[in-house]
């Protein structure tokens, strides 16, 4: 009855086959979304370096020019908006966005460190000290106001859908979800505004870590739409278009805002007027039809609210 | 501080109560399939303990995120369908666990003396009768702790679950950030009430221990 000796049995060579064979089919599956081969970053925009720059007042102004360069909070996974592509080149209207803010304060674009920092990580980040700002569809929202502050904002996106290409059920936008399955990012606002609105069955929610884990849920059909910021899905529709579409029934306003330190009132003041000077020489224009503009869409820049 | 708990008490709440359904139903199930699994370790038949170590050795050295991953994105494509990935999680989260539990109830079954077996055997009785009226009851007396080590862990591997589409306590800091609530204070909360539940699996095990604890 004791146990003998092990026995290295046909039965272990069987399931460690098995598992070997798992481990294979699950990078195929993962990765089936979001990485198409032929995503990599082009040409940036040129930006001129502005000289003798000072940020009277500002902490992390000082520090930056000290360190002489900045370190900016960004996302890694959103095509067209702030993307690192296989090489490890980072491009998209965000990044672009960044590195005008970095050259209006004299400092050059391209020494800026980025760090990834996901969404659930913002208000840490920029309270600790870890990065000097943060460009990464942060959209602005009173309870964050207390964390953190904000400049801009420089772009406004709604939440829309992301569907099968071959799919018009849902061409009503979000009044047709209802008996649909829709995917988001965990615990997402736009996934908390389709509970809160029963857009659609509790049961038929799925929510994953990044969006390209629902987009390949949906291109397996699992689920029916992705739901977020129209921004990030026509980012993904324009890598896949013969499979997806973006509905393009906003049903919320995103305004996207630059998240910088809550009391650093000085440095605000002054990426609110490099914004404002951005969009009314045609820069703004111009980086937005080098990145999201590609997807077809028009857009014009949003006022800003200084607050 | 409280205010961050209380103005967001249906995330909180559904966020563990989640994990304590998975956790309960998937603690079962690994009790029952580990303890299984262990007898099959043990059991005169080659073939039972083929299967037993098998399993044992790949459950044991497959990292618990793997487990899920082929769950939830690999099996769909080889056509098994789970209802829910609340249940894929339940699955992912026993068949790992019960590699453990295996471990644990074999190594209560070798302090049993092998005389107590010939007895038992001796008077007649059948393998099932030796196993489960003589040798399991002494095994599990003396893997009370180990046991509820195990369990305490598969608590907290029910956090994994966040990532695959099922909102438990591990989805909960990223609700939170979205309201623009304060990380820090949620996530004490949320090892606060980690605390809560881990804290009566404890008096669980003081109170098995003494109630088995041989005079």
């Amino acid at each position: 009855m004791r146990m003998r000796n092990l026995v290295a049995t046909f039965g272990v060579a069987a399931l460690a086959l098995t598992a070997a064979a798992c481990g294979k089919s699950e990078p195929a599956a993962g990765g089936g979304g979001g990485g198409n081969a032929s995503d990599s970053c082009g040409q940036l925009h040129k930006f001129t370096t502005a000289s003798g720059v000072d940020v009277a007042g500002s902490p992390a102004f000082t520090k930056a020019k000290a360190r002489g360069n900045l370190v900016v909070g960004v996302k890694a996974d959103q095509p067209n908006l702030g993307y690192k592509d296989a090489s490890g080149k980072r491009c998209g209207f965000d990044i672009e966005i960044a590195r005008m803010v970095s050259a209006g304060l004299g400092l050059d674009p391209d020494k800026i460190e980025y760090k990834e920092i996901p969404s659930a990580n913002r208000e840490t980040a920029i309270a600790g000290g870890e990065i000097d700002y943060y460009v990464g569809t942060y959209s602005i929202t009173d309870k964050r106001k207390k964390q953190v502050s904000f400049a801009g904002p420089y772009f406004i996106a709604g939440q829309d859908l992301l569907v099968r290409k071959s799919d018009n059920s849902m061409d009503a936008g979000k009044t047709a979800l209802k008996g649909k399955k829709v995917c988001s990012a965990t615990g997402s606002t736009p996934i908390q505004r389709v509970k809160d609105e029963q857009l659609t069955e509790a049961s038929n929610i799925s929510e994953f870590k990044t969006y390209s884990e629902c987009v390949s849920q949906l291109l397996d059909k699992k689920t029916d739409a992705v739901t977020t910021d129209d921004a990030i899905l026509k980012g993904y529709a324009a890598n896949a278009p013969d499979d997806l579409k973006v509905v393009g029934k906003p049903f919320s306003v995103e305004k996207y805002g630059i998240g910088l330190p809550l009391a650093d009132k000085a440095l605000r003041t002054k990426v609110n007027a490099i914004l404002e000077a951005g969009e009314g020489d045609g820069t703004w224009k111009a980086i937005y039809d080098e990145t999201l503009g590609k997807s077809g869409s028009d857009s014009t820049p949003p006022p800003l609210e200084k607050y | 501080m409280f205010s961050v708990l209380t103005d967001n008490w249906d995330l909180f709440g559904q966020g563990f109560w989640t994990t304590i359904k998975l956790f309960l139903i998937s603690g079962v199930l690994s009790l029952v399939i580990g303890t299984l699994l262990g007898t099959f370790r043990v059991s005169p038949v080659p073939a039972l303990r083929g299967v037993g170590t098998g399993y044992v050795n790949v459950l044991r050295n497959t990292p618990l995120t793997l487990v899920f991953a082929f769950l939830v994105f690999g099996a769909p494509k080889m056509s098994i369908e789970l209802p829910s990935f609340f249940w894929s999680a339940v699955v992912a989260l026993t068949i790992y666990t019960s590699a453990f539990i295996c471990e644990v109830v074999r190594s209560g079954i070798n302090t049993v003396p092998p005389g107590q077996t010939e007895a038992g055997r001796a008077v007649g009785m059948s393998f099932v009768q030796v196993l489960t009226v003589i040798v399991l009851p002494q095994a599990f007396r003396v893997v009370v702790p180990p046991l509820m080590s195990v369990l305490i862990a598969l608590l907290k591997n029910t956090t994994i679950a966040a990532g695959f589409s099922v909102a438990e306590a591990g989805a909960i800091p990223a609700a939170m950030s979205e309201r623009g609530e304060n990380q820090l204070l949620t996530l004490t909360w949320i090892a606060i009430g980690f605390l809560i539940l881990i804290v009566p699996l404890m008096f669980l095990q003081r109170w098995a221990e003494r109630r088995t604890a041989v005079a």
